[in-house]
């Protein structure tokens, strides 16, 4: 079987796997936001930066090779990966204390995993539009990191609910729908697309605040190990299905 | 009431007069200043009680979520976070349409409310009062703060039982919603959880002492009241009005009641009034030297319409109190006054050590309550668009009003918080204690501080306090590097903006 070393430990992996993929799948964590082991990758939120042979890849989109030097867990990459969470905090306007993602965040869970403790950079307070005309779910776009999740969910689903558009500091998430409200589009609470959010953008306004602090997913577990309890199976799942067939 | 002192409130010539500020208040909640204006004689012409922090919360809150307001408002304070928590879940259980939430959901926010009215009124008296009470008056002001109070042998214990009593409020207030200051458990139309067996056990673990320390607590005060009875009545004293929620019985209430206001002489001025007609019974007064509004009953005009609420107005109020030990201890304090409202300032403290002796019984009570621990935690509605939920917070009566659009998104909010009710108050209190021991005299630290020690009985908070925006009048001042005034906005409280 193939492998790559990754920190110095062995990775075996099937053919057609990327590094992030394959390390997961075999109970390594490397740090990502945008990337779901349902959806096509991304290679955006580059939190998943690792160095290959030298030289820095998204692992996500960067297909494992045998023989690969892969590192992840190094001073210098994390420190890489705090300051690119500290941007995406300071581009939005996230407010944990009243956020209903709050202990479910992924890019709050992030920032505790990295050791953030401030945002480093000044704070952009951007304005943007929030839309509650969904009787079942909000769009709070001050939370939305644009990790086109809802995108690629929606996408698959053959429904193409949102889009990013604008550029640079005026990216902003769009909605499919003739009035551009949330409201008017074919999203339903049970969409993958309205569920995927990894942060507050998206929530489903009937169980807001409904998980007591205290069983809230990152409560009592990092992102690393909340991944690898729930993404590493569904990567492994995927994989056997893909060779049976 | 016309206010006996007020003719202190504004000096007619300020400008030839001395100026002596108390900036910043200690040992209260928030940031706030005492100016006092004299002759060249120690004689006062002026004392203002000005608050100059500024929240904004009521704008701020507005195109938010109405399912997220009550875990934003509650960020208003660190010390009765609960209290606005609670508050905005009930208007926003009006909002959904479900008034009547299941007994589950109403027992577990009445534990959690009764932890944190017990931890508040700890806070204030063994942390922030009684070392005024415990040193005296005329002790030296460094010297009268808890760390001197737990240096002292024959204090030692008495503070620490103080620290310990806050302690347990807010381990009761953990245990409802996950986190001692801040946490989420209300929910539109309920709660989000029972209260476990673990907590259960935790926290019946230490009632026994509880209980002891808060009797001992309240007889601690109502020995130093006793000690001085006609200097502590007279301190501070002036006369008025107090609204609190009652129960439907007359009963004393926190959680979920009706307005009523008695009248210094014991008469009913208003009963049963629903709370979500507090429009028609109050408004609101801006000065142009404070951020903190002067609310006043509409019936009587801001002239004379002006009142207290808190722990003294709730025991004033009410006709009896539904646990045992706080029922007799409100019994022996209404003698004070044979029966009549209480109006010295100080006896708020006695007050609050009741409400601490009440809050332990009725936790007592409640955790023996199977409700607690099972039970359908949410009822549901039909959406309107528009709640009031009004509370009886540590501080006293505390209303929150919420409008939302058809998205339900808050379009307008309005919070009267309690501390603002006892803006006059307060004014009128150290306007007495200026006029009845400053004037006159060659002010000292300790003389000054009798100014604090009449605030501090009211435990004002107020950062909970200062939120209002629109007519709210406002100085901005644009200076140099050098600190020279370049430029002043003016916004007076007609809404009318200036530059001087």
């Amino acid at each position: 079987m193939p492998s790559f070393a990754l920190d110095g430990q062995e990775i075996v992996f099937k053919p057609g796997q990327t590094i992030l993929e394959a390390s997961i799948a075999a109970g390594h964590y490397i740090p990502h936001l945008c990337w779901h082991p349902k959806l096509s990758p991304h290679g955006s939120c580059k939190l998943c930066t690792v160095q290959v042979n030298g030289r820095l890849c998204s692992a996500c989109t960067f297909p494992a090779a045998d023989g690969q030097e892969v590192i992840s867990a190094s001073e210098e990459l994390r420190q890489l990966r705090l300051r690119l969470t500290q941007m995406l905090f300071v581009e939005g306007n996230h407010f944990c204390p009243s956020c209903e993602a709050s202990g479910q965040c992924e890019l709050q869970a992030m920032g505790y995993y990295l050791g953030m403790t401030d945002g480093h950079f000044p704070h952009f307070f951007p304005r943007r539009e929030i839309d509650a005309s969904h009787p079942e779910v909000l769009l709070d776009r001050d939370r939305c990191i644009f990790c086109e999740l809802c995108v690629r969910a929606s996408r698959a689903e053959g429904k193409n609910v949102f889009e990013l558009a604008g550029r640079g500091i005026h990216t902003r998430l769009v909605v499919n729908s003739p009035s551009g409200r949330l409201g008017d589009s074919a999203l339903q609470a049970q969409d993958l697309a309205a569920r995927v959010c990894p942060v507050g953008a998206i929530v489903l306004k009937e169980t807001a605040f409904r998980v007591p602090i205290g069983r809230r997913r990152y409560d009592h577990k990092t992102i690393a190990e909340v991944s690898l309890e729930q993404e590493a199976p569904l990567v492994r799942a995927h994989w056997q299905e893909a060779n049976h067939e | 009431m016309t206010e006996r002192y007020r003719y202190l409130e504004t000096a007619s010539q300020p400008k030839t007069l001395r100026r002596v500020a108390i900036d910043p208040v200690t040992r209260v909640e928030g940031h706030g200043k005492v100016t006092l204006l004299l002759d060249e004689g120690n004689r006062i012409h002026q004392a203002r009680l000005h608050i100059v922090e500024f929240r904004g919360f009521e704008k701020f809150i507005q195109g938010r979520p109405y399912f997220e307001v009550p875990v934003l408002v509650q960020r208003l304070c660190g010390i009765c976070p609960v209290s606005h928590l609670l508050a905005a879940a009930k208007a926003v259980d009006r909002i959904v349409g479900a008034e009547c939430i299941p007994p589950s959901a109403e027992k577990l926010r009445r534990l959690l409310h009764y932890g944190q009215v017990l931890q508040s009124h700890a806070l204030h008296f063994f942390h922030l009062a009684s070392p005024d009470l415990l040193f005296g008056f005329d002790s030296p002001t460094s010297k009268r703060n808890i760390l001197e109070l737990l240096r002292e042998e024959r204090f030692r214990d008495l503070a620490l039982k103080g620290i310990k009593l806050r302690k347990f409020g807010q381990e009761v207030i953990r245990a409802v919603i996950g986190k001692r200051i801040h946490g989420t458990g209300p929910i539109p139309g309920g709660m989000n959880k029972h209260l476990t067996d673990e907590d259960r056990r935790h926290l019946e673990a230490d009632l026994p002492w509880v209980l002891a320390w808060a009797e001992e607590g309240l007889e601690l005060v109502r020995r130093i009241y006793l000690a001085e009875p006609d200097f502590h009545l007279r301190f501070g004293l002036i006369r008025s009005p107090f609204l609190a929620l009652v129960r439907s019985d007359g009963g004393h209430e926190l959680y979920d009641g009706r307005i009523r206001v008695k009248g210094e002489d014991g008469r009913l001025l208003f009963d049963q009034v629903p709370d979500s007609d507090y429009l028609r019974l109050l408004r609101e007064q801006v000065k142009s030297w404070s951020y903190m509004k002067f609310p006043y009953l509409a019936a009587l005009g801001p002239e004379d319409g002006w009142y207290r609420v808190g722990p003294l107005a709730r025991i004033n109020a009410c006709d009896f109190i539904d646990t045992p030990k706080a029922e007799a201890a409100r019994r022996e304090f209404m003698q004070l006054n044979s029966g009549f409202p209480i109006q010295a300032s100080l006896a708020y403290h006695e007050a609050r050590m009741i409400e601490i002796l009440h809050c332990a019984e009725k936790i007592q009570q409640l955790l023996a309550d199977p409700d607690l621990y099972a039970g359908e935690l949410v009822a549901s509605g039909t959406m309107g668009s528009e709640g009031i939920g009004v509370i009886e917070a540590p501080r006293g009566t505390l209303i929150h009003h919420y409008q939302i659009d058809e998205d339900g998104l808050i379009q307008r909010a309005n919070l009267i918080v309690s501390t603002t009710h006892n803006n006059t108050a307060m004014n009128e209190a150290i306007r007495q204690v200026a006029a009845e021991y400053l004037d006159g005299q060659e002010l000292t630290e300790e003389l000054l501080s009798r100014i604090e020690i009449a605030i501090r009985a009211y435990d004002p908070c107020l950062s909970c306090a200062t939120h209002a925006l629109g007519q709210m009048p406002l100085w901005v001042e644009l200076q140099d590097v050098r600190g020279n005034r370049l430029q002043r906005l003016v916004r007076h409280s007609d809404g009318t903006v200036e530059a001087r």
